[in-house]
């Protein structure tokens, strides 16, 4: 497991007037950060100097502002960014150019309080958070490929938020990003619009759904009509074309329902781009509330192989996150993801004889080590020539907007005078074309 | 919420779009009576949008949605658009839809006039993408045409930036190096009959010789060969014979590699309803031929064969997605006219193969017009395309009103009309109701208790 973040050793950063920093090469800059090692010759011009732990007696003392990083954090490397926190005792790590997708956490505040958060949510003022995201924009190259906004709940910050979102937009242009949230602030038709006109199609909306009907979502989130503001947001992002992806995680209370969810979203929400099922991670309230959320996914491969191919067949590019393969019917193979990301994926011991070890997602090494009793190493791998991982994000988008408005001649008075506003009585969800083959 | 009670007991409880659940007698009896508590049940019902909070809007919205979705390709009329190119045929069959005539026999051609009046017409349709079928008598008798009738319609489709396929129904007896290589160029389907065994196929398609299903086994091979296997499609047609014999029937569709198999009631007109064939066997029997044949269809399925039953998969699209199937003879609104129109030989235009088939018989009900004396407004927006629209509609009918099954079912005014002389029908003397709604019961049923049937028919269902 990589760490992301520790304590600084030493510093002498009196008067330092920024506080988020990439590590450059051996051009001096003031904008970079020089990374000092044993041997390495500390090159006047830089604006920072981070000195790894174990790099000794350095051959000349830093000429500037200086930290000694810690053990854990001395990895850092050309091209990393790290970010010093406010109060100045604290280091956080960024980015990391080695790895192949950087999350960067915007906030601790969560309107949500899922029983099973890995990120519990906190009632901070961390808007510095955002500002040091932004200042990490700035300094990226302009080709970045991709990366992972979390939390927290990113659009907390409102425009802030959304003016990140331009920032990127501008200044790394081709990048896909992911923002991982609740989904609650799309119900507003305002903040869905401009969220939409900024995010364009490089932008996906994770947005996590755990239940097919209110009462379930709402129990797991602890906030009582988060139901159905996630699914308007949902609709609305749809609406304005957004790309959305559904991510459902199983637990206790959610595997029994698996199979009911997949079918709401094959139903009612068939235009999303991406449905992610996705495996717990015991950490944060996981780990807390360990009694209430943890369910063997042996118990519930059958549901999760049928929600899956339910899914699948109905159209919908689905993944399946953080579920060790040989718990998963190999009828579902093709959609697994080694989803864990390598800061924080091992295996275990019993792995190690394993012959389809390479393609599965692992475990996570953070948090409570909770391992199901049904662990067993593969030993067939023939099966395994369709089991390629499958894409993360999906390019192409499935449905259509803007479809001219469609009156309704329905018998049920209920759906004669729905409640909708302008914007949703134009959207049909259209998944295919015709059909072309039915003769007479 | 509309319902419906299983022969079994158990009751199928469904949604205004079409999702439903299956309850226990009892568990319906409490939902019904406001008295169920099971929280289980109550979430199910939630999920599948049949009850809702009173003060919860978004049940309401997302049902609006799906019923939209599934009327939005209305704006979208008419795709399929059938051109009998000739009356004239060298098949004699018993239950032959359209009345035969002898192959020599002149004056039943389309000629090239009334193609391009049928054209103007087919081309002036909403309609993004058409599809252009040829049928006959035997289509394949006037070939020139349909050579002049593609290559017009190629050339007004990329004029108006509009997608045109083509499909040539044949009984492949006259099919030669001539038709493939056109077809190829042109990439035309073939559409034939194959009733299944040579005994019932030969049985039911008499023709000089005997040996109806030896050619059409060796033009669906020949078809497989040099077209490419998507490129051939068979229909059977089901008669006192098939009784009995469905597996035998799905057998020797798989063993010629078709894997699309119709399992399909004989209609009511033509030929079909002068010599009574259609009452030669019940609906019950019917039934017990189509349950025989879908229950082998899905053992084959088991097996890792990945054959198709046709019928179930047009319903499954209905009852499973909110999507409309392409299928013309199960919508509502029916599909006369907005989802196929018909241009017969001679000029006139009809709002269905069968009401096309009724004329033949002198009923001239569906007959909308004429090409050389009517414009496309006298078609689409005359009472004779419109009243049976208007009347049949299922959601307005009795008994299809409150139907559980009304979203997986359509309407049907011509075999209505033809069997009791209205375009509604009586629901409870209609075998098309009681057809349908057996094929109904049994794919629900398998639907919900078999967790394989239930994987194939979502797979059927968005093919």
């Amino acid at each position: 497991m990589i760490a992301l973040r520790g304590r600084i050793a030493a510093q002498r950063i009196e008067g330092l007037d920024r506080d988020v920093w990439r590590i450059g090469d051996t051009t001096p800059s003031p904008d970079r950060a020089q990374m000092l090692r044993a041997g390495t010759i500390p090159v006047p011009g830089f604006g920072l100097f981070l000195v790894a732990h174990d790099a000794g007696i350095l051959v000349n003392e830093p000429p500037g502002m200086s930290i000694l990083l810690p053990i854990e954090l001395s990895y850092v490397s050309t091209g990393d960014v790290i970010a010093i926190t406010p109060d100045r005792t604290g280091v956080r790590v960024l980015w990391r150019t080695a790895s192949p997708v950087n999350s960067v956490l915007l906030t601790e505040q969560c309107d949500n309080f899922c029983l099973m958060c890995s990120q519990p949510p906190r009632k901070v003022d961390d808007h510095w958070l955002l500002e040091q995201a932004t200042e990490l924009i700035s300094m990226l190259d302009r080709d970045t490929s991709g990366l992972i906004f979390t939390g927290g709940e990113p659009t907390i910050f409102g425009s802030d938020f959304l003016e990140l979102l331009s920032n990127c937009r501008e200044q790394i242009p081709d990048a896909a990003i992911h923002v991982l949230t609740n989904g609650r602030r799309f119900s507003n038709q305002a903040f869905a619009e401009d969220y939409a006109a900024v995010a364009g199609r490089s932008v996906t909306a994770g947005i996590p759904i755990y239940g097919s009907e209110p009462s379930l979502h709402d129990f797991i989130v602890q906030a009582d009509g988060a139901f159905n503001e996630t699914v308007n947001g949902i609709l609305n992002l749809a609406a304005l074309g957004s790309p959305i992806e559904l991510r459902v995680v199983l637990q206790k209370h959610t595997a029994p329902w698996i199979r009911e969810i997949a079918d709401f979203i094959a139903r009612n929400l068939p235009f999303v781009d991406q449905v992610a099922l996705m495996g717990l991670e015991m950490t944060g309230f996981a780990r807390s509330n360990f009694n209430d959320v943890w369910i063997d996914p042996y118990d519930y491969a059958d549901d999760l192989a049928e929600a899956a191919r339910h899914l699948d067949s109905a159209g919908i590019p689905t993944a399946i996150y953080n579920h060790q393969l040989c718990l998963l019917d190999r009828s579902v193979w093709p959609l697994a993801v080694q989803s864990i990301s390598d800061w924080k994926q091992e295996y275990e011991p019993i792995c190690s004889g394993c012959e389809v070890r390479e393609q599965c997602c692992g475990f996570f090494a953070t948090g409570r080590r909770q391992v199901s009793a049904h662990i067993a190493p593969v030993m067939r791998t023939d099966p395994l020539e369709e089991a390629e991982p499958n894409l993360t994000i999906q390019e192409e988008f499935s449905y259509q907007t803007g479809a001219s408005l469609v009156g309704l001649n329905s018998a049920n008075g209920d759906i004669a005078n729905p409640p909708l506003d302008d914007m949703q009585t134009t959207f049909v969800m259209i998944t295919r074309k015709p059909e072309s083959g039915d003769p007479e | 919420m509309t319902f419906h009670r299983l022969p079994a007991g158990r009751v199928v409880v469904a949604n205004a779009a079409g999702e439903h659940v299956l309850l226990e007698r009892s568990e319906f009896l409490e939902l019904s009576e406001g008295r169920l508590e099971d929280l289980r049940l109550i979430r199910l019902l939630r999920s599948k949008h049949i009850i809702r909070d009173p003060a919860d809007s978004l049940p309401v919205e997302l049902l609006a949605l799906k019923v939209r979705t599934r009327y939005a390709a209305l704006a979208e009329f008419t795709k399929l658009h059938i051109f009998v190119v000739t009356l004239r045929c060298e098949h004699s069959c018993q239950y032959c839809q359209v009345s035969r005539r002898s192959s020599n026999r002149e004056g039943y051609d389309m000629s090239e006039a009334t193609a391009v009046a049928a054209l103007d017409v087919a081309f002036r349709t909403p309609s993004s993408s058409l599809k252009i079928e040829f049928q006959g008598g035997e289509p394949l008798l006037n070939f020139e045409l349909i050579q002049f009738i593609v290559q017009q319609a190629e050339q007004r489709a990329l004029e108006l930036d509009k997608d045109v396929s083509f499909v040539i129904t044949t009984n492949l007896a006259l099919l030669d190096d001539n038709v493939i290589r056109f077809c190829r160029t042109h990439d035309i389907g073939i559409s034939t009959s194959l009733d299944g065994p040579r005994d019932i196929h030969n049985a039911n398609r008499p023709r000089p010789g005997q040996n109806s299903w030896e050619l059409a086994v060796e033009g669906i091979r020949r078809v497989q060969e040099e077209l490419g296997h998507n490129s051939i499609a068979a229909l059977m047609t089901t008669t006192e014979a098939s009784l009995g014999r469905a597996v035998e029937i799905v057998d020797t569709y798989v063993e010629l590699d078709l894997l699309d198999v119709f399992l399909r009631p004989i209609s009511p007109y033509g030929l079909a309803i002068r010599s009574r064939s259609h009452l030669a066997y019940d609906v019950e029997a019917w039934l017990r031929f189509y349950s025989d044949g879908l229950s082998h269809i899905l053992d084959l399925n088991r097996l890792g064969v990945p054959v198709v039953e046709r019928y179930a998969a047009v319903i499954l699209r209905k009852m499973l997605t909110n999507d409309e199937s392409g299928y013309v003879d199960l919508r509502s609104p029916a599909g006369i006219g907005i989802a196929a129109i018909v241009y017969n030989y001679d000029g006139d235009v009809y709002a269905s193969d069968e009401g096309r088939m009724l004329a033949e018989m002198a009923d001239t009900t569906f007959r909308l017009g004429n090409l050389h004396e009517d414009q496309y407004e006298d078609f689409v927006l005359g009472e004779a395309l419109l009243a049976p629209l208007d009347e049949s509609f299922a959601l307005s009918a009795p008994m299809c009103s409150e139907c559980a099954f009304e979203r997986y079912c359509g309407a049907d005014p011509v075999y209505h009309h033809a069997t009791t002389g209205d375009f509604l029908g009586r629901k409870p003397l209609s075998a098309f109701c009681q057809r349908n709604t057996g094929v109904f019961e049994l794919l629900v049923e398998r639907h919900h208790d078999d967790s394989f049937a239930r994987g194939q028919f979502r797979k059927w269902a968005s093919r």
